[in-house]
């Protein structure tokens, strides 16, 4: 798949679908009258998801027109925040934090088995469309490092070999389980409990 | 070490049930009313008593911010913001109120909305955090349904409204001027001050802006009383607070303490210590990658709380403490934070659009060794020029990691760019 920005073919119209119609309606209850241009980063949110993972230009000038907005207001929205993907993107976007805390704990591992498995760098998209690698800062999930963000969930306690299992996992259509990928199951210390210690886990 | 009974945070660890019914049955929303009753004045000097100091890194009184807000708002709406776009590398400890103990941040959001006066919270949830803000927002669904709040908030004749929004991935709307310019539908650009936004804030109106975990404290504190409160750390630094801990250390783990333990003793009791052990430490990044490190001989005795780390040219942040052992290049450690406030400036102030990417370079040469000796002065001063020259701490927070390093590990770094030019010279020869 082309990610030259020159040869991104542009849709040539954007509607929300009657779904995303519905969701907008209850999104823009939340704000004061008058102050709908709030609504403007999930509704973006919206047009991507709708757009399958990238923000056409139709879909920012439709935006711009439901919130009554100045389609620059939306462009300058839609380029300031790093979520909002301006130009394709495959189906699993691999997301992978290289900041100190991943760094430390070895997301230079991390980031060679995505190399290595998916055959790109940061930026890429695999010829089939089916991955996008992209190096991105602290997601906070520091203690749970290095993680990685796939789509909407988070992959933690990662290592070169997890990495490649979950990679594998999405390749052949199956849906890895999010969270840590050791034997904990959120933040807590590895190994047992240092404080709270009369829970078991009943919930 | 803090005694489970005196931790607020029953269950940070998402092992209990996270629902409205286990939150009730840990103690949430248990008299809730009682304490909307006893009033406005009351919750604040309350709060005030308490010396709870804001939980996001600035460590501001937050009972004293809450008195900052107009008596009378001229008929101005009034809200309370929330800030969960947690992002300061090494922190995360708002991602785990925000999934297992919403409740918490319900009831806080109410209470410190009847101390300011606001009628309605907004909750700004970094936008990686879509997990986190749905269950949040399941933790809102079920408070309004079971009358907590909305009309007539818990039968006190209160009505207060709370509303989750995503952001988009940007650190600088954890800046609350940032932040409230990005709720509004814009740029997360701060804002000049003054106003404050206690005067003009969110849509022009007074405005509370508050971390999360200042938040969710709050009906504790209010339940247990300021002296309970007080009776956890130092003076002037009291509580308990959730520290991250992160790095080589045996076990990461986020915990709550008590403010002012030991930082050796928050690893070893806590993290499973240092890899290696103790010996093998080589530097500590004690509150989020924006305050200086700090060499293991000050980490030896240092106290986590906002005097003790002050005292040591260092801060408490976000209390995200990053552990580096001797295997680290810490040159290299900080140049990759160097790039990540180059990418995260907002590019309004020059001396930080400009700065932030010029120390970035500096800091690549450094690691590569082509600096020159002299450089590092220069890179020291320009580190100065951008430090207090911007509308936020961005710049500040920029520059203070490289002041860390230079500070304390000065010559190490001559003895590698003298190392580089030798090789240099050797193959000129």
């Amino acid at each position: 798949m082309s990610t030259d920005e020159k040869t991104i073919e542009q849709p040539v119209s954007f509607e929300f679908s009657d779904e995303n119609r519905e969701k907008i309606k209850a999104q823009l209850a939340k704000y004061p009258k008058g102050k709908q241009a709030s609504g403007v980063m999930p509704l973006l949110d919206l047009a991507q998801r709708q757009s399958g993972g990238w923000l056409p230009r139709a879909a920012m000038d439709h935006v711009a027109e439901v919130l009554d907005m100045a389609p620059i207001r939306v462009y300058e929205v839609a380029t300031f925040y790093t979520m909002y993907n301006l130009k394709p993107i495959g189906d699993h976007h691999v997301q992978v934090c290289t900041n100190v805390p991943c760094w430390l704990r070895g997301s230079d591992n991390v980031v060679s088995a995505c190399r290595k498995k998916l055959g790109i760098e940061f930026g890429e998209t695999t010829e089939d469309g089916k991955f996008t690698l992209s190096e991105v800062e602290c997601q906070g999930a520091c203690v749970n490092a290095p993680m990685v963000l796939i789509g909407d969930d988070f992959y933690e306690d990662l290592d070169e070999g997890s990495m490649a299992a979950i990679l594998d996992e999405l390749q052949g259509g199956g849906t890895p389980t999010p969270g840590p990928q050791n034997d904990r199951k959120g933040c807590e210390p590895l190994g047992g409990l240092t404080s709270l210690k009369d829970q078991k886990g009943d919930g | 070490m803090l005694d489970d009974k005196d931790r607020i945070f029953q269950n940070i660890y998402g092992l209990k049930d996270t629902s409205l019914a286990g939150a009730k049955a840990v103690g949430d929303w248990d008299g809730t009313k009682d304490l909307i009753k006893k009033g406005r004045e009351w919750i604040v000097d309350e709060m005030k008593a308490s010396g709870l100091r804001g939980r996001g890194g600035a460590g501001f009184s937050t009972g004293m911010k809450w008195s900052f807000m107009p008596k009378e708002s001229g008929g101005r709406p009034v809200f309370l913001v929330i800030n969960a776009d947690e992002g300061e590398p090494g922190t995360c400890k708002d991602r785990e109120i925000l999934r297992n103990e919403p409740h918490k941040l319900v009831e806080g959001a109410l209470l410190a909305s009847v101390g300011i006066g606001a009628g309605a919270a907004y909750v700004y949830v970094r936008g990686e955090f879509l997990r986190e803000a749905e269950a949040l927002q399941r933790a809102v669904d079920e408070a309004y349904a079971d009358g907590l709040i909305g009309k007539n908030a818990c039968g006190s004749g209160y009505d207060f409204d709370m509303y989750v929004q995503l952001g988009a991935g940007a650190y600088i709307c954890g800046e609350e001027s940032a932040l409230i310019q990005s709720l509004e539908g814009k740029k997360g650009q701060p804002r000049l001050k003054p106003p404050f936004p206690a005067n003009v804030g969110l849509y022009g109106c007074p405005t509370t802006v508050n971390n999360v975990e200042s938040i969710a404290v709050a009906p504790t504190i209010l339940r247990r009383g300021a002296t309970w409160f007080t009776s956890f750390g130092r003076e002037n630094n009291s509580g308990t607070k959730l520290f991250c801990i992160s790095g080589h250390v045996n076990t990461p783990c986020t915990v709550e303490e008590s403010m002012s333990i030991p930082l050796k003793e928050l690893i070893e009791t806590h993290a499973g210590g240092v890899q290696g052990g103790w010996d093998n430490l080589l530097a500590i990044i004690p509150g989020g990658c924006s305050v200086p490190m700090l060499p293991r001989n000050i980490c030896e005795t240092v106290l986590m709380d906002f005097d003790g780390l002050s005292e040591v040219k260092s801060g408490l942040g976000t209390a995200a403490v990053i552990v580096m052992d001797k295997s680290t290049d810490l040159v290299s450690a900080i140049a990759r934070f160097s790039h990540f406030y180059s990418h995260e400036s907002c590019g309004q102030c020059t001396p930080c659009r400009e700065g932030t990417g010029w120390m970035a370079r500096m800091m690549d040469r450094m690691v590569k060794g082509e600096m020159t000796i002299d450089e590092i002065d220069l890179l020291e001063q320009v580190t100065k020029q951008v430090e207090g020259h911007t509308i936020c701490a961005l710049g500040d927070a920029a520059a203070w990691p490289i002041q860390g390093l230079l500070r304390h590990f000065r010559p190490e770094i001559e003895r590698r760019l003298e190392n580089r030019q030798s090789i240099d010279s050797g193959k000129a020869a």
